[in-house]
């Protein structure tokens, strides 16, 4: 077994900043959990001190059966690929890979199967011989991934790993990844701002905020019931429409169950539809740009003429004019109500 | 992506190296062709009469059993000191990395002894062991040990090395510390992780990707030893005792300025020129390959 265990995890820095302020996590055997939010949430912090580069400060971290808190990086049997890959640049692509487990003194020949299986694998056996510099970026990539599973380690830890990659290569690593991870059945932890990457690898998907889990899940579950209004902004794109509401209502807006109480009302732009009758929330929008993306388009719109921008996904190319006045309507199972003191959810 | 500049006109990029090339023509070809020009020649000892004598001068010069003496010594000297200021200096280095606390005064401290003169640093460690009031030798005559470098060739040896590999050390380790600190952090953690303690990161991770500064510095070392340790020799032991410390460009300016012997000692400096550009050369041909880039 080697799920892994994160008990009130702290990290305090010199400083007196709290990076990560109490992160209790559970990650089954052979799940795949990914980490995600905006810059300085504390998600590399949290993953690094799961790798044992860096101390915890407080709560315990566990790996199978073992609180790993005190043990040496080297020690805590996991493997990490980092965002430059990390790879040594004096050594080649077969020393790269064959290092860890020189260090741990296997022997040669199985060594040698092992690196050559790995190189089969993400298919660099023709790069075996070169040095790193002479890898396009998506080898160094392979390679570092290589590197990390010749190891067979408890763990794989990922560190922003396709964030170097273009567009296209990272998309087809992050298949990769997903498809490698499952055939190896490894417990992983990835660490992303990239809310698709997010979406589309996670089994758990934990969304970050200030040093602290905001809410962590099946990724739909988060994109169908975020619990906070950080959750609901931050999953899905183009973002969910997020209006606040005075308790006198907002001018082009009717619900037809009228919520009491200053609060945030949610909705997607996939969920709203045009119509000029029904629906619980039915809104007026003044078009103020369109965008046209091939099989949908999205319809920028200020509600009820010079409110708060509202998006609205449609399918197809059939764009209205820029200043013309639409009528959008949502289902009542659509719409997110939050409170706007404490940011959680109140449907 | 690499930037440059490009100038059209033929006339700039002479001008804009000129100053850079009269500095090296006047202050080093010119004194080494007059240093080649005046091997050749024969001063009588009041310079009224010259004579040119092709390599008589070096005939004399490798006939005399004492040159290789010096040349010796000069073999043990430099060696000990490039061994020592580039280990310690390195070892500091490696501190100073790892140590962030306090580490601008640290390395601040470090580099002083880069700003000593090197007589003064000669004589600053003649004070500290000469054998009846240095404090250093009071201390180590206590302690039993019978420590004499005005008359014991070895003890001389020792000062001197120490002073020169004390002053060379603050040098070394600034190249040391920016070499280390060059070296992405993610590589020695992906080090770590791949199950590599400490002493093993450093020889196989961080020391061959030092080498492209350790190399550098072999060479600046190198010449260093050579030809900048005079002043520490002049002060702390003039050569002595009996030549123990003598080494090559020691000897060029005793035979010279005070043996008189001009042809002599200018053909001592060619010979002492043609020993560090082999060298260098040796260093740029044979452990540049092996130096990983």
């Amino acid at each position: 077994m080697s799920d892994v265990r994160l008990q009130s995890v702290r990290k305090v820095y010199a400083g007196g900043v709290e990076a990560v302020k109490g992160v209790s996590l559970e990650i089954a055997d052979g799940q795949f959990c990914v980490l995600v939010g905006p810059s300085g949430c504390g998600k590399s912090t949290l993953l690094r001190m799961v790798a044992g580069l860096e101390t915890i400060s407080g709560g315990t971290c566990s790996i199978g059966d073992r609180e790993v808190n005190e043990i040496e990086p080297a020690d805590r049997d996991i493997a990490m690929v980092f965002q430059n890959y990390a790879l040594y640049p004096h050594m080649s692509v077969y020393d790269n890979m064959a290092y860890g487990l020189r260090n741990r003194g296997t022997p040669k020949d199985e060594i040698d199967r092992r690196v050559r299986e790995a190189a089969r694998i993400l298919e660099v056996e023709p790069f075996l011989e070169r040095k790193p510099r002479a890898l396009s970026g998506g080898q160094r990539q392979r390679v570092a991934m290589g590197r990390a599973i010749v190891r067979k380690p408890k763990v794989f830890l990922f560190d922003e790993p396709l964030s170097n990659l273009d567009a296209k290569l990272r998309i087809q690593m992050r298949v990769e990844i997903k498809k490698l991870q499952r055939a190896l059945g490894t417990t992983s932890i990835y660490v992303t701002h990239d809310q698709l990457e997010a979406m589309t690898l996670a089994d758990q998907l934990v969304v970050m905020n200030k040093g602290q889990v905001e809410q962590a899940g099946a990724p739909i579950t988060l994109y169908e019931r975020p619990m906070t209004i950080f959750v609901a902004g931050f999953i899905g794109a183009p973002p969910m429409n997020l209006l606040d509401l005075p308790a006198s209502g907002l001018p082009g807006l009717s619900l037809a169950s009228p919520v009491s109480g200053p609060v945030t009302l949610g909705v997607r732009p996939e969920h709203l539809e045009l119509s000029t009758e029904g629906g619980a929330l039915a809104v007026e929008v003044q078009v103020t740009a369109v965008e046209a993306v091939g099989a949908e388009s999205y319809i920028y719109g200020a509600l009820g003429g010079q409110g708060p921008e509202i998006i609205v996904r449609i399918p197809g190319r059939d764009l209205p004019a820029i200043g013309a006045s639409l009528r959008a309507i949502a289902r009542s199972e659509n719409l997110h109500f939050f409170s706007r003191e404490t940011g959680i959810r109140l449907n | 992506m690499e930037k440059r500049v490009v100038f059209n006109g033929r006339l700039l990029p002479y001008l804009l190296l000129a100053p850079q090339l009269v500095i090296t023509l006047v202050f080093f070809y010119w004194p080494a062709g007059q240093a080649v020009l005046q091997s050749f020649l024969v001063q009588d000892a009041f310079g009224l009469s010259t004579e040119f004598v092709w390599f008589e001068n070096y005939q004399v010069l490798f006939s005399k059993p004492e040159y290789y003496k010096s040349m010796v010594t000069t073999a043990i000297f430099s060696s000990l000191v490039a061994f020592f200021s580039l280990s310690i200096a390195l070892l500091l280095a490696v501190q100073a990395d790892r140590h962030i606390k306090f580490a601008a005064g640290y390395k601040t401290l470090l580099i002083w002894p880069y700003a000593v003169a090197p007589a003064v640093a000669g004589v600053l460690w003649l004070f500290m062991f000469q054998p009846s009031l240095g404090l250093v030798s009071q201390a180590i005559r206590v302690a039993g040990f019978e420590w004499n470098p005005l008359l014991r060739q070895d003890h001389a040896m020792t000062l001197v090395v120490m002073s020169a590999t004390w002053k060379q050390i603050s040098y070394n380790f600034l190249f040391f510390l920016a070499g280390l600190q060059a070296i992405p952090k993610s590589v020695i953690e992906a080090a770590a992780i791949d199950g590599a303690r400490p002493a093993r990161r450093f020889w196989t991770i961080i020391f061959p990707l030092l080498s492209p500064t350790t190399f550098f510095l072999l060479v600046v070392n190198v010449v260093y030893v050579f030809f900048d340790t005079f002043g520490i020799i002049d002060a702390a032991t003039q050569g002595g005792p009996a030549k123990g410390t003598e080494t090559m460009v020691y000897k060029v300016y005793s035979d010279g300025r005070s043996g008189g012997d001009l042809g002599g000692s200018a053909a001592q400096s060619v010979v002492l020129m043609v020993i560090v550009i082999a060298l260098t050369a040796i260093q740029f041909r044979y452990v540049e390959r092996k130096v990983q880039y």
